[in-house]
């Protein structure tokens, strides 16, 4: 019969045995001396679905001690039912502090979001991929995707971004943005909107990118050169929210949601939570802000 | 304001979880028990360790019971279960030879050595709703057992014994042969503890489609027999039974671990001699390799088949391509990620919309610019 206490108290600290910890640490730690480049991992399974942050928990389980300080956003927001369920369950497994605050916390584990605040050395942003290869859309096949990073052969993706422009008179749009990371790989920032692409450039803390599904982590170690994909007369934009100030706070510049009443009337919000509460009750924390090419 | 903006993330998760548990217990019905569960819905429980990728009934049995009998559920609970246990030993190779058939049907021959033994399926029943199970009892299950046992003759009861295998006509015959060919790669290779790269051995393919999601490998089979490829493989053999299992412990010694129900079916393939195999040689015949944990035959034909299709790589059919079928009917992953869908995206999706918009924003300005456009109306969009 079923022993109950197998189900209760047997799981390993953090949910993932040693072995396979140690692992994705090797993984992680090549990604770091290899920036953007997707190093193969094990990706074991995990007790949440594949596509809601399996990836983002291996690196953030195989990071955390009991003195970390862990924050969660979904979206930007610390109350997504799918942030409280991860924070959850990493507290759960590995018995660490939680925060909302994005200044205190040691292990950020975000999806589509960087926060607003400026984070610092002393800090890891962990983002959850969903498909970690930039160059899927031009070829969907793994083993050649492999080749043309070996070989930097991103023609095709340049050929997009000119189709793009050609088509919409706009580099592209929407999130996920084409990264060239350390003047050698193409990455993908995993879906954030353009408007956080600048702040991966040259940034104090350590980021890393756990795809699960694809079982790929990559990373931009500090200090690393980010480049947008633009080219030298078709400038990277970011989302410019022009004549809107957040609903709740005034403010004008940070990334906005559009939210709408039960009458269908617009209004705008910041969508980064902890930095909305911040700069409600001011001060406003560092920002790094971005100006579009004219 | 929609379900993100609610501060209570928290609250709402656990109401949801009760609502689950009211939805289950509403009814008020006698609660199911595990050995119930595992005993009367082995199929479930069959399809639920394979594609768990563990060999637990009992735990693939509460796993049914807690998911309410959703079949990737149990499989992604098994799964993540399995996930926290560490890998102790490698089992030796499992001999299917030595299997303990329930069941073993060819259909390359009438006859096989051992003989045809069509053991327990549905194969042949008529699909109709049966009245009867809702009359069964204890009283009727043990006179059920004991009439059975009356229609048994004890001393026509030849010895357990295990059968050849009907490919050992194929080999004896020359139709098939036993070498790998020389260009296969066969490296031994463990999916769970490594990422797969393209080409994968077929270690890795074979560790895969054992995991894989029983319907999404029966479409890629079919589609291999109707229309997006050329194979009708036809069944060498299909055995279902108990085969042992053995590691070698740390002193070196081998040690039978317990048994395992398998499905195994050996798909035939080829045929119609090939190119450079030499005419004297007659047609060469190959073999699809399916198996799966269980009786869970759908999944070991399909396997077999698609196998058998990913060795003659071919991009015009889904099932001939490696990275197609594999990654695509792995369940945990397809399942998790269409599901994901149910997340929030509405960063992601504001970012796409505030690009349309610049790119409106832009085209308005650009026809300011221009009020008449000088040389024709050649340059006006449409």
């Amino acid at each position: 019969m079923i022993e109950n206490k197998k189900y209760k108290d047997s799981f390993n600290y953090a949910y993932i045995d040693e072995f396979t910890k140690k692992e994705i640490r090797r993984k992680t730690l090549k990604a770091v001396c290899i920036p953007g480049y997707q190093v193969p991992y094990s990706s074991p399974e995990m007790p949440i679905s594949r596509g809601w942050g399996t990836g983002g928990l291996h690196l953030t389980l195989s990071l955390v001690g009991p003195n970390d300080v862990l924050k969660v956003i979904d979206q930007g927001s610390d109350a997504s039912v799918n942030a409280c369920n991860l924070r959850l369950f990493v507290q759960e497994m590995a018995k660490c502090a939680l925060t909302f605050n994005t200044g205190e916390a040691t292990i950020i584990q975000s999806r589509h979001r960087v926060p607003e605040e400026i984070m610092t050395e002393k800090q890891i942003l962990v983002l959850q991929v969903p498909q970690p290869e930039p160059l899927r859309g031009v070829e969907r096949h793994e083993a050649k995707t492999r080749m043309m990073h070996a070989e930097a052969d991103y023609a095709k993706i340049w050929v997009t971004l000119y189709e793009a422009y050609v088509r919409s008179g706009a580099l592209r749009s929407g999130a996920g943005h084409p990264i060239m990371v350390n003047g050698r790989y193409v990455a993908t920032p995993s879906p954030i909107p353009s408007w956080d692409v600048p702040n991966l450039s040259m940034a104090r803390c350590l980021y890393l990118f756990g795809a699960g599904r694809e079982k790929r982590i990559h990373c931009i170690p500090p200090f690393t050169r980010v480049e947008p994909l633009e080219f030298e007369d078709i400038r990277f934009k970011v989302e410019e929210f022009v004549d809107i100030k957040c609903s709740a706070s005034g403010e004008d510049k940070a990334f906005m949601d559009q939210i709408y009443d039960d009458d269908f009337n617009k209004s705008w919000v910041i969508n980064d939570s902890n930095f909305l509460d911040k700069v409600r009750q001011g001060p406003r924390p560092p920002q790094k802000l971005f100006t579009n090419p004219e | 304001m929609g379900y993100v903006a609610v501060k209570g993330g928290q609250d709402a998760i656990a109401n949801a979880n009760k609502l689950v548990d009211y939805f289950r217990w509403k009814g008020r019905t006698k609660p199911i028990e595990v050995d119930q569960a595992r005993t009367q819905m082995r199929l479930a429980v069959d399809r639920a360790m394979g594609e768990g990728s563990l060999y637990a009934p009992e735990h693939a049995a509460l796993a049914l019971l807690q998911v309410e009998g959703d079949s990737f559920e149990a499989a992604f609970h098994l799964r993540a279960y399995r996930a926290t246990l560490e890998r102790r030993y490698f089992s030796e190779i499992l001999n299917t030879r030595e299997m303990l058939v329930h069941r073993r049907i060819s259909s390359t021959f009438r006859d096989i050595p051992g003989g045809q033994i069509l053991g327990p399926t549905r194969d042949y029943s008529f699909r109709l709703l049966s009245p009867a199970l809702l009359e069964a009892s204890l009283g009727s299950i043990e006179k059920f057992i004991s009439d059975l046992k009356d229609e048994i003759d004890p001393s026509k009861l030849h010895q357990m014994t295990t059968y050849k295998k009907v490919i050992d006509i194929f080999l004896k015959e020359g139709l098939m042969s036993s070498q790998a060919s020389p260009d296969e790669d066969r490296r031994v290779f463990d999916v769970t503890k490594e990422a797969i790269k393209f080409p994968v051995p077929r270690s890795a393919a074979l560790q895969m489609l054992a995991r894989a999601e029983t319907g999404a490998l029966m479409c890629m089979a079919y589609s291999t027999m109707r229309g997006f490829g050329n194979s009708h493989g036809t069944v060498g053999e299909l055995r279902v039974g108990d085969v042992p299992v053995r590691v070698v412990d740390k002193r070196g010694r081998l040690r039978c671990v317990g048994k395992i129900k398998v499905s195994e079916a050996e798909m035939v393939g080829g045929g119609g001699g090939r190119r450079g195999t030499g005419n004297a040689a007659g047609p060469k015949y190959s073999i699809g390799y399916g198996l799966c944990f269980g009786q869970n035959e759908t999944k070991a034909i399909c396997m077999g088949m698609v196998e058998s299709a990913l060795r003659s790589p071919n991009p015009d059919n889904p099932a001939n391509n490696q990275e197609f079928v594999l990654y695509h009917t792995e369940v945990i992953e397809s399942y998790g990620f269409t599901n994901h869908l149910k997340l929030p995206h509405y960063v992601t999706f504001q970012a796409g919309l505030e690009g349309g918009r610049r790119i409106t924003r832009m085209n308005e300005e650009k026809s300011k610019q221009v009020p008449v456009s000088a040389g024709g109306g050649e340059a006006s969009n449409d």
